[in-house]
C-alpha cells in the first residue's frame, strides 16, 4: 500500500452544554451519569450550523494543511448521519465550498458512526489504483438524542476531514494497512423518517462495539505482524470515555496510548467525527516515525481499523488550527438555549 | 429569494468571488461588470476576497427578519474587508455585548436561511470574531 494522508482539518462548533444541566432537567444524578459515561460536557451546534458548515470549515482547514491545487481532488466523500438533506448530497456543498468543482466524484456515505473512515478507505482504492490524484474523506455530524434518552447526554456535534494521496514528499503520515469487520448487528439504529434514532441500551456493549472493535483491531495487528508495543498512539471510537478505555485494555494498550486522542470527555460523542478529530488530535502532537493505530466503530455494525506511520512532512505542515484550540474555545449555554438551537421546543 | 436567484449567487455567497479591474486594481463585492472608475478602459476578472476584515459598523437587531426569531438578539455589521469592499453581514458565535467598531473578524461558512421545512438551504457568508 502506498497512499498517505496528506493534509487534514477539523472543527469543532464553539457552545457546550454542561452534563449537570441536562440531569437537573431528567432529574438524574449529575455525578452518577458523569461517573458512568467519564463526559463533562458535548459540543452544541450553533442554530445557523449543520453538517454541510462543520463540513465545510474542516475541509476549508484541511487545503490550508495540505497545500494542495483543490482541482486536483478527485472523489469527496462526506459521512455523516445527519445530511441535512435526505436527497441532495452534502459532499456536493462541500466541493464547490472548496474550489473543487466540476471535475470530481462525490458522494455521501451513511453507517453510523464509522461513515468518515469508510470515505478515508474508499479514497485509498481510488488513489493506489490511479483514478485520481487526491481524494477528501470527511466525517461530521451533529448528532441527535431524543429529549431524555441517555443519549442526550454525549450527542455532539463536529467535523474532520483528510486528504488522502501518494506517499511522497508531502505525505504526513503513510497508511500501512485497513481491516474492517461488519455484521448485521441491531444495536442502534434510526428509521427512515424518524428524527431520533433508537438504541439497545446495554446490547450496544459486548456483541456490538467491543466484538467490533477487537475484532478490527487484532485482524489488522496480525496483518501487519504488529504488537500494541510498536504503537505510540491508538485511538478508537467514543460514544463514551470508558469503552475505549476498556477496549485498549482488552488489546493490551496502555491508558497513555489512548489519552491524546481521548476528546469525548470535553466535547461528548461527535458520531463520524469522533476517531477521526482524536486521529487528529493525535496527529497535532506526533511526531515523524511514531505509529498510530484508528478503530472507528458504526452502529449496525462495523469497525474499520488504519494503521500510519508518521512522516517528516508532519514538522513541516503545522501551520492548521489544532484540535485542542477549537475543543478550549467555547462558549456554554443551559438547556433552555440548547432546546432553543436544537428547536426542541414546540410553537 | 427563489432556487435560480440562489443557484447563481452560489460563487459569491459560498466563496466571496467578486471582480477585479486590471487597469486600476479596485476589487468589487458583490461582482461588477463595468469598473465604475475605468469605464471602457476597465477590465474586469473574477477575484476570490480573502475573508478576512474589520467591523466599520454594527447594530444589535432585536426586532427580526423573518426565518431569524431563534437568534435575537443578533448583530448585523458593515465589514470592511481587507480587500477593500465593504459587506453587509451577520456576525455569528458572539455575544452581541462583545461587539466593538474595529473589531477583526474572518468569514466563515453558515446557514442563511430556508424555504421551510421542504424548500431548499440558503448557505452563505457570516463574520466571526477572530
Amino acid at each position: 500500500m502506498d497512499v498517505g494522508i496528506v493534509g487534514y482539518g477539523v472543527y469543532i462548533p464553539r457552545y457546550r452544554l454542561k452534563i449537570e444541566d441536562i440531569a437537573k432537567v431528567w432529574g438524574a444524578d449529575a455525578g452518577r451519569v458523569k461517573q458512568g459515561l467519564l463526559v463533562e460536557e458535548k459540543s452544541v451546534p450553533g442554530p445557523d450550523e449543520d453538517t454541510v458548515t462543520i463540513a465545510v470549515e474542516a475541509a476549508r482547514n484541511a487545503m490550508r494543511h495540505a497545500r494542495i491545487n483543490p482541482q486536483d481532488i478527485g472523489a469527496i466523500y462526506v459521512g455523516s448521519e445527519s445530511h441535512p438533506y435526505a436527497v441532495k448530497p452534502t459532499a456536493t456543498m462541500v466541493a464547490e465550498a472548496i474550489g473543487a468543482t466540476p471535475n470530481l466524484t462525490a458522494a455521501d456515505y451513511e453507517f453510523a458512526c464509522k461513515a468518515g473512515t469508510a470515505g478515508i478507505q474508499t479514497c485509498m482504492g481510488m488513489v493506489e489504483a490511479g483514478m485520481i490524484k487526491y481524494g477528501m474523506a470527511i466525517g461530521a455530524d451533529t448528532a441527535q438524542g431524543a429529549p431524555g434518552d441517555p443519549l442526550e447526554y454525549t450527542a455532539a456535534a463536529g467535523g474532520a476531514a483528510f486528504i488522502i494521496g501518494k506517499n511522497g514528499g508531502e505525505t504526513i503520515a503513510a497508511i500501512e494497512g485497513t481491516c474492517s469487520y461488519t455484521t448485521d448487528t441491531p444495536d442502534f439504529w434510526r428509521r427512515d423518517m424518524q428524527p431520533y434514532p433508537r438504541h439497545g441500551g446495554r446490547f450496544t456493549g459486548k456483541p456490538a462495539y467491543f466484538k467490533h472493535v477487537l475484532s478490527a483491531a487484532a485482524a489488522l495487528l496480525q496483518q501487519l505482524q504488529l504488537r500494541p508495543q510498536d504503537y505510540s498512539y491508538v485511538v478508537f471510537h467514543q460514544p463514551n470515555g470508558k469503552f475505549p478505555l476498556q477496549a485498549a485494555k482488552e488489546l493490551g494498550f496502555s491508558t497513555e496510548q489512548v489519552m491524546p486522542g481521548l476528546l469525548v470527555t470535553k466535547i461528548g460523542n461527535t458520531y463520524s467525527a469522533s476517531t477521526l478529530l482524536g486521529l487528529a488530535a493525535i496527529l497535532d502532537q506526533a511526531k515523524p516515525g511514531e505509529r498510530i493505530l484508528a478503530v472507528s466503530y458504526g452502529s449496525g455494525a462495523g469497525s474499520d481499523a488504519i494503521s500510519l506511520l508518521v512522516r517528516d512532512a508532519i514538522e513541516e505542515k503545522r501551520n492548521s488550527p489544532k484540535v485542542l484550540d477549537y475543543v478550549n474555545k467555547k462558549i456554554i449555554i443551559d438547556y433552555s438555549t440548547y432546546a432553543k438551537f436544537r428547536r426542541l421546543l414546540v410553537k | 429569494m427563489g432556487v435560480p436567484r440562489f443557484w447563481r449567487e452560489i460563487p459569491n455567497r459560498y466563496n466571496l468571488i467578486g471582480t477585479k479591474c486590471k487597469n486600476c486594481n479596485k476589487v468589487f463585492f458583490p461582482p461588477r461588470y463595468i469598473c465604475p472608475n475605468c469605464r471602457r478602459v476597465g477590465k474586469l476578472e473574477p477575484y476570490k476576497l480573502k475573508g478576512r476584515g474589520k467591523i466599520y459598523s454594527y447594530t444589535i437587531t432585536y426586532v427580526p427578519s423573518n426565518g431569524f426569531e431563534d437568534q435575537v438578539p443578533y448583530v448585523l455589521a458593515i465589514v470592511e474587508l481587507e480587500d477593500g469592499p465593504k459587506i453587509t453581514t451577520q456576525v455569528t458565535d458572539c455575544d452581541p455585548n462583545d461587539i466593538k467598531i474595529g473589531d477583526e473578524v474572518e468569514i466563515v461558512f453558515r446557514r442563511m436561511g430556508e424555504e421551510g421545512e421542504e424548500g431548499v438551504i440558503y448557505y452563505g457568508y457570516k463574520a466571526r470574531k477572530i
